[in-house]
């Protein structure tokens, strides 16, 4: 059994690299990420779990980072924007013009990579419930699902 | 952030499981049960919770399972609702669970927080409620198997300590032809103003309902008008909405008025979708 009651340290599988950081039960995993490991690609939006500004990939799902405990990521695998090295997504945003101000981009990013990786035959159905999961305020969601589209679809 | 310490455990075993949740609750402390930890953490942020622990239920092997085993599909409370919408092994339930909150936060929900949390419409419900599917809870004396119609009244009725742990369903249920129907306010992503699922088995039709009250619900009454003999779809419907009309929520997503009216144009699609199967 996992037991933590206070401040620890704990070992977390950040893109594909073991980190020790100090959390306590109740850091989410974005404020960790953040403050911790400084990997500050994941974007604190609504905290709520609506926005998606904060998505990371945790064993191949995207997850929302601040709805999800640090603890809880013991012996899973956590992939942030940092650990894409030219993923086709990074480059079909940037040809499809895919973002404008940019904070939500990287959780766009994350969550179009996850689709990519799961159903890379993903029709557009499929695509838009996915995106549904984000928001951008400057709304360049028509972009955004020609990126993933390019990529899905070639 | 969460503005407040507590404790995190992850126990191997349900035993485990429920002798800490005891021994903390006799400590006068509060544990809490945690799956996915959506629901926890928003509302623990928003200081609309408070708990001095939390059990994660995900070190479970019983709580994490989905499988097809002697004609049953077996499904763990902790299993999340994108597992069980990608797994095709119940399509009701998946699509279902497909149309509750986003995709990404669907990798996170799991169907025993979606059951047991304190949201009113615990849409998972519904499949579960119309296929006779059964909990297994785990107590003071072990496992025990349980009608999900029986044990939940208005809420899931848990002794204090016990935990679902899985749900049952026999494979038969997974084959019929149903229909599933979620209608929001305006947004595609938002609670339901009433989410319907229903099933056909032998020319009769099970139905159940979110939305309308505040709680999920199956009734025998409304499936008594629905299957009656003799009787045109309008009569049938307008039984029905007699029936219920003094009951239906009526609140910021939607005025009983409105919820009457959605409620009557989803069942006159139902029962047309439904009418021209075998």
């Amino acid at each position: 059994m996992i037991k933590i009651s206070d401040t620890s340290i704990i070992e977390l599988d950040v893109n594909g690299e073991k980190r020790k950081v100090v959390a306590e039960p109740s850091d989410t995993l974005l404020y960790t990420l953040r403050t911790e490991l400084n990997l500050t690609g994941a974007k604190p939006g609504c905290e709520n779990g609506d926005c998606g500004a904060c998505t990371v990939i945790v064993d191949g799902w995207s997850v929302k980072s601040c709805i999800v405990l640090t603890v809880e990521m013991i012996g899973h695998k956590i992939t942030t924007i940092e650990g894409l090295k030219n993923a086709p997504i990074q480059k079909a945003f940037v040809e499809k013009w895919g973002f404008q101000c940019g904070f939500c981009t990287s959780g766009f990013i994350m969550v179009c990579h996850a689709l990519a990786e799961q159903h890379p035959e993903a029709d557009e159905y499929v695509t838009e419930e996915w995106l549904q999961s984000n928001l951008c305020r400057c709304t360049s969601y028509q972009e955004i699902k020609e990126a993933v589209t390019s990529i899905l679809h070639p | 952030m969460i503005p407040f310490k507590f404790e995190y455990y992850k126990p191997d075993t349900l035993k485990e499981a429920f002798d800490l949740y005891d021994y903390i609750k006799g400590q006068g402390k509060t544990p809490l049960y945690y799956g996915g930890g959506s629901e926890i953490i928003t509302m623990s942020r928003a200081n609309n919770l408070h708990m001095d622990a939390v059990i994660d239920l995900k070190g479970i092997p019983e709580c994490c399972r989905i499988e097809m085993l002697d004609n049953k599909l077996i499904i763990g409370s902790a299993v999340t609702l994108s597992q069980i919408s990608e797994s095709g092994l119940f399509p009701l339930l998946g699509q279902t669970a497909a149309r509750i909150a986003d995709h990404t936060v669907q990798c996170r929900l799991t169907i025993g927080g979606n059951i047991c949390g304190t949201i009113i419409y615990k849409e998972t419900l519904l499949p579960l409620m119309i296929c006779e599917s059964r909990a297994v809870i785990y107590g003071k004396n072990g496992k025990r198997e349980v009608q999900i119609n029986q044990i939940f009244d208005k809420k899931l009725r848990l002794m204090p300590g016990e935990i679902l742990s899985e749900i049952i369903t026999d494979s038969n249920y997974l084959s019929f032809p149903y229909v599933h129907v979620k209608k929001t306010k305006s947004d595609k992503i938002a609670y339901p103003l009433l989410t319907v699922a229903a099933i056909k088995k032998d020319n009769n039709i099970k139905i159940a309902f979110s939305g309308l009250e505040n709680h999920p619900f199956r009734s025998r009454e409304i499936e008594s008008f629905i299957n009656g003999e003799n009787m045109s779809d309008d009569d049938k419907i307008n039984r029905i909405i007699g029936f219920q009309q003094s009951k239906v929520l009526d609140d910021a997503e939607g005025s009983s008025c409105y919820r009457t009216f959605v409620l009557k144009n989803t069942l006159e699609n139902t029962l047309k979708m439904l009418e021209k199967v075998k």
